[in-house]
């Protein structure tokens, strides 16, 4: 009666080395994201400002996107509205139909994935290349991100290594990450030169300018723009954000919050097409709008996908990213995929200890603990209630609500602890996996004070 | 200024010491203290679990059993929580207004906030490792969390500094959970044990001879833990500590 994120965090944690490097290598990135955010006193001031603004874009997206559009077409760009993945992929497809385009080199962009444009264009014979490292890592080894900003944190050089050598050839044994980042640079410089589109996603639309900021740290979106003629930028609508002030709050968060760095190495401000260049911006819908129409849930469009509540998780840790269900892991992915569709990704919702540091390290305050406990309240109602849980749940309420019943439980529980271990330790209790079962006390407080074995 | 006193289900059943030191703790410091009879539960596991309603009888009767008490005081800082957290919207889905939610006190949070002692009589001449509990932590403030840039502080380490001949640590991830959470640690037994293995080692390795901490409920499941490891620590819940030799 386990769910599917129980299974597979089950199946992760049998390699106990793996998973303690796991553990301590995200727990690593945590603990530089906590040195920075020490560093500036201004830090919760930060927080609230970039919560109070994506509050305040969320409910003005129609105004806030119509002044982008105004000001991205007088800049020269050409804006394309997409009210689902299959809209979005379609116009992908047209743009890249029009240019006779066979090649597109595109930076990293869960948008993309979540819109399963690769595959839709891989299927039409479009050649698409992931140019971040750990994105075309994932494309050759043909699976795909375990955590939105270090995708491909799940595989060791050593794995990478030797598929490098069947894909490029290099030198047997070798897994030195230079030796092996100097053959996919050598590898992609070709690829970067002659792609006829290139693609990247959007950190921030600037409403009051036009402009759109794409944030990496391989320099491989700027690489990437610099030599096709076609430029398309894809974003979700709530990457919006009213002006250059505020976006200063943002950039100021993001790279400290994903990373541990004060910024990205390289933040590229996108306004206008390059000489001879169409530069295409697509805005994305995709659920969007009713994400917006749900007072539980709607703070989840906060989210600037810095990845941090993965890092801090003590679950996701634990359980590595392809634990969960849904394409975006940890306690964001949680709530998008509730989102997406309750009934098809239930089973990441326990997932969670509702230990709530997520909610307090996310740098724009997604209430993400509070909002899987609510989460939690709707599974009855989809029909994707654990039986068990539910069983236990109706006798501790049966059992709570009588006193005199419960008092009477406690005085023969104490039998329990007499329980012979093969009895009390099987498959049938998952407490006994790893814990001894509590040992009731001979007397309960209750008892205790109605007999008056407490001095008063 | 009548203090209710308020017992879990988990204490009353497992660890009536615990609940004995608080009374003990409180009567010693001045304080009013009565137990209102036949408390159970506060309905924390079923809402946990995804059935909040099966948690509202229980928090309608809380707000009976403490009707006239100013405040409810009790040793676990998980359902103090919940009841401030979340009685509220529960028992709005019935039209009753929550009344415990503004004066429900973990009793560490009480005796540091309200009772403000300088000095206690309690001996204690062991090293502890301080559990900082999530909901501790994160929802009632007892420390501040480490996810956060605010000054350090907390009423835990506040409060033990009063016991002489302590000496007090905290693990080196200070408020990491320790994988309990309620029904999660029969949903997800290998990560709640993970985490329990982790939590307890990573106390283990200040050279504590106990853990301590404000919630009995983190300290059973590392209990659990400790106990089918034989790792050579113990738990201890901080009432015991305050009310050591009282």
């Amino acid at each position: 009666m386990s769910t599917k994120h129980a299974e597979a965090a089950t199946r992760f944690i049998a390699d106990r080395a793996e998973e303690k490097w796991h553990d301590e290598t995200l727990w690593m990135v945590r603990q530089k994201r906590d040195k920075m955010s020490h560093s500036l006193p201004e830090w919760e001031r930060l927080r609230q400002l970039a919560s109070a603004i994506k509050l305040y874009s969320n409910s003005h997206l129609a105004d806030l996107l119509e002044e982008f559009e105004r000001h991205a077409v007088a800049n020269g760009a050409i804006v394309h509205w997409a009210k689902d993945a299959a809209e979005h992929n379609a116009i992908v497809e047209q743009i890249l139909q029009q240019h006779h385009a066979k090649v597109m080199i595109k930076s990293k962009s869960m948008l993309t994935e979540e819109c399963g444009m690769n595959p839709y264009l891989m299927e039409k014979g479009y050649d698409i290349i992931e140019s971040d490292l750990g994105e075309r890592i994932l494309q050759w080894m043909h699976t795909h991100p375990s955590h939105i900003v270090m995708p491909a944190i799940h595989i060791k050089r050593q794995a990478v290594g030797r598929m490098m050598e069947r894909v490029l050839g290099t030198e047997p044994g070798n897994s030195d990450p230079t030796y092996l980042t100097h053959a996919v640079r050598k590898d992609m410089r070709r690829k970067f030169l002659t792609a006829d589109v290139a693609m990247t996603g959007v950190n921030f639309a600037v409403a009051s300018t036009g402009e759109i900021v794409v944030c990496t740290n391989e320099g491989n979106a700027d690489m990437g723009t610099s030599f096709p003629k076609v430029h398309i930028a894809t974003m979700g609508m709530e990457k919006i954000v009213p002006n250059l002030e505020s976006l200063g709050i943002f950039t100021r968060l993001l790279a400290r919050s994903g990373t541990g760095q004060p910024s990205t190495a390289y933040t590229a401000h996108y306004r206008k097409p390059m000489n001879g260049q169409e530069f295409h911006i697509i805005i994305v819908d995709n659920g969007r709008s009713e994400i917006l129409g749900n007072p539980e849930h709607f703070r989840t469009l906060n989210c600037i996908r810095c990845g941090q509540c993965m890092n801090t998780c003590p679950v996701y840790r634990r359980s590595g990213g392809y634990s969960y269900t849904y394409f975006i892991p940890g306690p964001i992915g949680i709530n998008l995929g509730m989102l997406r569709n309750p009934r098809a990704y239930s089973d990441n919702v326990s997932a969670c200890t509702l230990c709530l540091s997520c909610s307090h390290v996310c740098p724009a305050k997604v209430d993400l603990g509070e909002q899987i406990y609510r989460w939690r309240q709707q599974l009855d109602v989809l029909g994707r209630a654990n039986s068990m849980k539910k069983l236990l749940s109706r006798g501790m309420k049966c059992l709570m609500e009588r006193p005199a019943l419960f008092n009477t439980a406690l005085k023969f529980a104490p039998a329990v602890n007499l329980t012979p271990r093969m009895l009390l330790y099987n498959r049938l209790n998952a407490w006994g996996v790893g814990r001894e079962m509590p040992r009731f006390a001979k007397q309960s407080f209750n008892e205790m004070w109605k007999t008056n074995q407490i001095e008063k | 200024m009548k203090v209710g006193l308020f017992i879990p289900c988990y204490i009353n059943a497992v660890y009536p010491e615990v609940g004995v030191a608080s009374y003990k703790l409180l009567k010693h410091l001045g304080v009013e203290v009565d137990y209102p009879l036949d408390q159970t539960c506060c309905g924390q596991p079923m809402a946990n679990a995804g059935f909040e309603n099966d948690s509202f009888n229980l928090a309608l009767r809380m707000e009976r059993l403490f009707q006239s008490y100013d405040y409810v005081v009790g040793p676990s800082a998980s359902c103090v929580a919940f009841v401030k957290e979340n009685h509220p919207h529960i028992l709005a889905k019935g039209d009753h207004l929550c009344a415990n939610k503004d004066k429900i006190y973990d009793i560490c949070e009480f005796i540091h906030d309200v009772i403000r002692p300088t000095r206690l009589d309690a001996l204690f001449p062991h090293k502890v490792s301080i559990h900082n509990s999530c909901h501790g932590v994160r929802e009632l403030h007892l420390s501040t969390p480490s996810e956060e840039n605010r000054p350090y502080a907390s009423k835990l380490r506040n409060l033990l500094s009063l016991v002489k001949d302590i000496e007090i640590a905290e693990p080196k991830r200070v408020d990491e959970c320790c994988g309990f959470g309620g029904m999660f640690a029969v949903e997800e037994p290998a990560v709640s044990v993970c985490m329990g293995h982790d939590k307890v080692m990573d106390h283990l390795s200040t050279g504590a001879e106990y853990i301590t901490g404000a919630d009995s409920s983190c300290l059973m499941h590392m209990e659990g833990v400790i106990r089918r490891e034989k790792l050579p620590i113990q738990i201890i819940h901080i009432t015991q500590i305050l009310a050591a030799g009282l």
